[in-house]
């Protein structure tokens, strides 16, 4: 456990998974559990789902990047949901001077365009801010080289169909400016990206189609030259019966039925046919799900990445629960 | 005191009904939309009808199940499926690129569809336009309601909808279209065109021409200019375009189509169905109900959670006990096994109850049907017929 966790150098780690697939409570346990070791971190929504909000139990959050946590040991989380036309205020800005022009560009409809339809410029927009972020020192220019805004940063990235694209965006760019300022800062991007500073962790559950997708995304990734970190899945169930008594069960022993009904018996449970059938029931299926989920986690395994498992929590996640998995990441030495 | 609990959906009824001519599933992502739309399908064409599926992206494996082998926008029939009762079940995956140029290819003349395919900017448009999915779904919806009218070749199309970033991505879809197409920008960027040269300059504002050159100056000239021919070769079927989103628009709108919402009883995919259900009514559109997929069920409902428990700790105290071995039954883990596994599927049953239960209660007469996890994968059609079972069952309300 003491061994130096793989993404020791990374610091932007970047969450996908199919939907559903709890990635947004994944990339909110990463980030708590980077904090707690003392660091400053910043979690990144860029769809204004309001997911991380939802999952702290926190007021909206929006382009201000806002500490939602604060550790006891000095480490703090800080939240923000990318807003797209505001970081094209804060482009113009920055690499313009153009406080006024965004505004005339704004009344033109201009904004809408580049934010809303024109291909790729969204997505520079939306990582522009994200790559802004892993790169900002604190304070003046006085300061260390090292003093970093931000020890790391998780983006909560969009699912597995579209984070290649998302992420990609030098190719996007490609297709529609050769030249000019905004392709420089698109190669920028895709530096930081492409290099070791960078993660990107894919959540899969145990079931079918998000082990296909995730599959589909590893090699959608590495196509892209983008760096692959671990495979995280998520909400996997505790085996609660034994390797031996889940083969009885499979067995489909017929003794079995009166053996449970005595066992139960012999602790003042009130039995009947129909529960006894039903708890046996219930273990078929778990026996099943088990199989399903062996296989599958057969197919993850052999993609030959660092995998972490997160349990199934019965009672869900709510801050509390994002707590738990914060910590069995660290357990599990993801970070 | 409970809400009163919401009317039970009766989806057999929907289907069976000869004037549903179109069922929309949606949902979000992950929550079994696109199982529920094949079910829903079987059922519909084992009862009789003649159906078509339209999905955009089906698991692997249901794909296969389903005899869709290739993403080319052509239906192809469902092997395995029951023609007993008279009726037909075809299949087919959205190609959305494909799909966008047959729209072009449709409303341009020849000469000007070549120049827009051949466009750097249409391909990344067409491939990447914010919602591109979701409208190319909408407009083969269409595109399918028109054949099914015209050749008579299916009396009940079901759409499954793309996985959208928000709820709200596919019903605007037609619309944005629309306002991409009217936006001042655009006309803007289509002024040089027209009027040739520079002479837009004294036409507009200090203010326009300030943003263009702005946005020349980010962009650089060449995408501008890029753009602006794509936007001028696409003026001239600015008109047809915009028709087939107002038409796909009311067609959603017609009392022939049902939405159907679907979600899984988790707190995200239950708020995005929140969002559906509210936002299909603002907008007038027919919601028959929601489904909430994937609800936990126990098969020994009569064992209490907490009773299960104490039982299990009992049997573990015995079984590590200092009592009398012999007094320890050979099965007492088995058993214990058994009790923690209902301990467990007990608490995500109750969780799942109590959120469906909530959910209810916020939409208060929006009819309701629960269909209960199954133990495995569905991707045969065996598999989608036992969900259309239990999606059909009209349980009255259980609470």
């Amino acid at each position: 456990m003491t061994a130096v966790s793989p993404h020791a150098g990374v610091r932007l780690h970047i969450v996908t998974g199919k939907g559903g697939t709890g990635k947004t409570t994944v990339a909110s346990a990463l980030a708590l559990a980077l904090a707690r070791q003392g660091k400053r971190v910043l979690l990144a929504e860029v769809e204004e789902r309001q997911g991380i909000s939802q999952t702290f139990d926190v007021a909206p959050i929006g382009h201000q990047e806002t500490r939602i946590v604060h550790e006891r040991g000095g480490g703090e989380l800080y939240a923000l949901s990318v807003d797209v036309r505001q970081s094209l205020m804060e482009y113009l800005q920055k690499f313009y001077k153009l406080g006024r022009a965004g505004t005339a560009l704004e009344k033109v409809g201009a904004v809408d365009f580049a934010t809303t339809i024109a291909p790729g410029l969204r997505d520079v927009l939306l990582i522009g801010k994200v790559y802004e972020a892993v790169g900002r020192r604190r304070g003046g220019r006085h300061h260390d080289r090292d003093d970093l805004a931000y020890d790391a940063v998780v983006l909560d990235a969009p699912p597995t169909g579209r984070v290649v694209r998302f992420l990609n965006v030098n190719a996007e760019v490609a297709d529609v400016a050769k030249v000019g300022p905004i392709r420089t800062q698109a190669d920028s991007i895709t530096r930081l990206l492409r290099s070791h500073r960078t993660a990107v962790h894919v959540v899969s559950l145990l079931e079918e189609m998000p082990v296909q997708e995730s599959v589909d995304a590893l090699a959608e990734l590495s196509a892209a030259s983008l760096p692959l970190g671990a495979i995280v899945i998520n909400q996997v169930h505790e085996p609660l019966i034994g390797e031996k008594d889940l083969r009885v069960v499979a067995r489909g022993v017929d003794s079995l039925p009166a053996s449970v009904t005595a066992d139960l018996k012999s602790v003042s449970v009130r039995t009947s046919a129909a529960m006894v059938a039903g708890l046996i029931t219930q273990a078929e299926d778990h026996v099943d799900r088990v199989e399903l989920q062996q296989e599958q986690e057969a197919v993850l395994l052999a993609q030959r990445r660092q995998v972490y498992r997160l349990p199934m929590l019965p009672e869900g996640t709510d801050a509390g629960g994002i707590r738990v998995l914060a910590d069995v990441l660290t357990d599990q030495g993801m970070i | 005191m409970d809400a009163a609990p919401p009317p039970p959906l009766d989806l057999d009824a929907l289907l069976r009904d000869d004037a549903t001519r179109i069922v929309v599933c949606c949902g979000a992502g992950g929550v079994g939309k696109t199982t529920v739309a094949a079910a829903l399908g079987l059922r519909a064409a084992e009862a009789g009808r003649r159906v078509v599926v339209l999905t955009i992206d089906p698991a692997r494996r249901l794909a296969q199940s389903l005899g869709l082998s290739e993403l080319d926008n052509t239906p192809r029939p469902v092997v395995g499926f029951d023609p007993a009762a008279g009726g037909s079940l075809d299949a087919m995956m959205l190609d959305m690129k494909r799909t966008f140029d047959e729209v072009v290819e449709a409303h341009a003349t020849p000469e000007k569809a070549q120049q827009i395919l051949a466009n750097p900017f249409y391909d990344a448009v067409s491939s990447s336009f914010a919602g591109t999915q979701e409208y190319m779904a909408m407009e083969k919806l269409g595109q399918l309601r028109s054949k099914a009218a015209r050749e008579g070749t299916w009396d009940l199309i079901v759409v499954d909808t793309p996985p959208s970033r928000s709820a709200l991505d596919f019903l605007d879809a037609p619309k944005r279209l629309g306002s991409f197409l009217d936006g001042r920008f655009i006309r803007l960027l289509m002024a040089p065109a027209k009027a040739g040269g520079r002479a837009y300059l004294k036409v507009f504002s200090g203010g326009v021409t300030m943003a263009t050159s702005v946005m020349s100056k980010i962009l650089g000239g060449q995408v501008l200019q890029d753009v602006q021919t794509f936007v001028a070769a696409l003026d001239t079927m600015f008109g047809g375009f915009r028709e087939r989103a107002d038409a796909t628009y009311a067609l959603l709108k017609d009392p022939e189509t049902a939405f159907v919402v679907v979600a899984a009883p988790e707190r995200d995919a239950l708020r995005e169905a929140s969002y559906f259900v509210a936002r299909l009514d603002e907008e007038g559109m027919p919601l028959a109900g929601v489904v909430v997929n994937r609800i936990q069920r126990l098969a020994a409902p009569t064992l209490s959670g907490s009773r299960a428990l104490a039982a299990a700790e009992q049997l573990a105290e015995r079984q590590s006990g200092s009592g009398n071995p012999s007094a320890v039954s050979e099965t007492a883990g088995l058993t214990e096994g058994l009790l923690r596994l209902h301990v467990s599927l007990a608490q995500t049953a109750d969780r799942h109850e109590a959120l469906a239960r909530r959910f209810g209660a916020g939409h208060p007469g929006i009819p309701m049907v629960e269909v209960p996890a199954a133990a495995s994968d569905i991707h045969d059609v065996e598999g989608l017929r036992s969900v259309g079972e239990a999606l059909a069952v009209s349980a009255p309300a259980r609470r």
